[in-house]
């Protein structure tokens, strides 16, 4: 480290094996820092991936009965699950059927079917999407997503779109 | 100045920082052949440390309902990244903590620290030291096995020996006349809410008195010290000994991760209200030697029940060895001989009546 170990000058030698022994110190100190930082990061990982929650996979069929043909009377709603997820099948007052996901694309209230209006709305914040979902007036950005419904026999399935 | 320096002489103007430090920096430990025995009490607060950042990860997933407890364990073990080692370090942890209580507990009883002035130091420690075992006796219930349950059962029905409050005892403790998921809340309950309260108390009382008071020379080496005062040594506590004590927590990490990867804590069997219990129902280590005794006991010893001369035998056991300090008054600081005596036949019997229980099986 230090050339200049010929020079008879006592003080010399000092100042090298003092130089050595702050390197060596410096040495030691980086060494336990990096090994403390490295092993905290082992610590901390597994407690980060445990915080993270495992994906639920139990997302349900794809398809759903949502009601009996008469059971909803024209111009009312009624929320049934769908994908683990609250929808909104509806009989619109000209017999027509929707589906429409319940999720409002705002903040993720729940909405409703409002006779009144015609509409769908949500009550959190004042939220209104048409029979179809398109997203008409109040802070709603995104229409509710639409599912399709298919009538069978005595049942209403309602299913995701086919195309999407 | 440096952002740290701004930092320390911002908190130094408002809260005195550097006089609050000052007992770091003025703080010794001293050096004498007996001095690993330091170590324990720091290793018990560090393995509470481990439990209570465990306990509460676990506490994300745990549901503590009779029909969700084990399935949530269950799926805390198979389904959650990392679950298996954060539950089986909290199950190791809590068995290595309380073996590291009770050896704190016993150095601390034959170096004689618990004399004058410091026994209320010894005081708090014994309330520590109990309300550690319950922190083992109410945890051991919550992953709702077979064994759990069947423990919980026998545990509890102790309790109701007591004279006079025996009674209310069991009732308070289970919830109701029987062990069931009125029993699990409310050990969930006592786990997660009473004790750690109460263990931060007394922990920060221990900790006030153990400061208070500096740590305690053993009498024969005090006697030493006291003919050649040139051979009293002492090291710093911050940062030498405090390094010293780090290297140690590391070890019983490494030990803990190792027992928790290679020895994963098991799951059993769902507990069943209504399934005969399965054989081999004991409760965790610690309690075996009072569980060996009490099958030692007859049915009856004269006009009394065997249960109740056990229960109250070790209640009262208990309260003479927290009291001892009290006793042990000696003028010149020794400690006196019998409390000694008592120490290695209350060591003996513990060691013994376990290993007896274990070998017996």
């Amino acid at each position: 480290m230090n050339i200049d170990t010929q020079g008879s000058n006592q003080q010399q030698n000092l100042g090298s094996t003092e130089a050595a022994r702050s390197s060596r110190r410096h040495f030691l100190e980086i060494f336990l820092g990096t090994s403390i930082v490295a092993s905290l990061v082992s610590f901390l990982y597994p407690v980060l991936r445990y915080l993270v929650p495992p994906k639920q996979t139990e997302l349900g069929p794809d398809l759903v009965i949502a009601a009996k043909v008469g059971e909803l009377r024209p111009n009312s709603g009624k929320i049934f699950p769908f994908a683990g997820r609250p929808a909104l099948l509806i009989l619109s007052a000209d017999g027509k059927y929707h589906a429409v996901s319940a999720v409002c694309t705002h903040l993720g209230c729940t909405v409703q079917y409002r006779p009144d209006l015609h509409e769908i709305w949500c009550p959190c914040h004042n939220g209104v999407y048409s029979i179809e979902g398109a997203n008409i007036s109040g802070p709603p950005p995104r229409p509710l997503q639409a599912f399709d419904v298919i009538v069978k026999s005595d049942d209403v399935y309602v299913q995701r779109p086919q195309n999407s | 100045m440096s952002a740290t320096t701004n930092i320390r002489n911002w908190l130094d103007e408002r809260f005195g920082w550097d006089e609050l430090m000052s007992f770091l920096r003025h703080k010794t430990v001293p050096i004498h052949r007996f001095s690993y025995f330091y170590f324990l009490g720091g290793m018990t607060l560090f393995l509470f440390g481990i439990q209570v950042v465990t306990g509460i990860l676990l506490l994300m997933y745990y549901r503590p309902t009779p029909n969700g407890a084990f399935e949530s364990v269950q799926y805390i073990m198979t389904r959650v990244r990392f679950g298996w080692l954060i539950r089986s370090i909290h199950s190791w942890g809590a068995n290595v903590m309380i073996l590291t209580a009770i050896a704190h507990m016993f150095s601390v009883f034959f170096l004689k620290s618990y004399r004058k002035p410091r026994e209320l130091t010894w005081l708090s420690g014994m309330i520590l030291l109990f309300l550690v075992l319950g922190f083992g006796f109410s945890g051991y219930l919550l992953p709702w096995n077979m064994l759990s349950l069947f423990a919980t059962k026998v545990g509890t029905n102790m309790t109701a020996q007591v004279p006079f409050v025996g009674h209310w005892i069991l009732v308070f403790l289970r919830g109701g006349e029987d062990v069931t998921g009125a029993t699990l809340t409310r050990f969930f309950g006592i786990h997660v809410a009473i004790l750690p309260g109460l263990a931060t108390l007394f922990i920060g009382l221990h900790l006030v008195l153990v400061q208070r008071f500096g740590m305690s020379v053993p009498p024969s080496v005090e006697a030493e010290v006291k003919a050649h005062p040139e051979k009293a040594r002492e090291l710093r506590f911050f940062p030498n000994f405090f390094l010293r004590e780090l290297m140690a927590w590391y070890v019983a990490l490494a030990v803990l991760g190792s027992l928790a990867a290679f020895k994963p804590w098991e799951l059993g069997q769902k507990a069943d209200l209504f399934a005969s219990a399965p054989a081999g129902i004991r409760p965790e280590w610690y309690f075996m030697f009072m569980f060996q005794t009490l099958r030692f006991l007859p049915a009856n010893v004269g006009p009394f029940a065997g249960d109740l001369i056990g229960v109250l035998g070790f209640g009262l056991a208990a309260v003479i060895w927290t009291c001892l300090p009290f006793f042990d008054n000696d003028k010149h600081g020794r400690g006196k001989r019998w409390i000694t005596g008592v120490g290695v036949f209350a060591l003996a019997y513990f060691v013994g009546m376990t290993l007896y229980a274990y070998l017996a099986g």
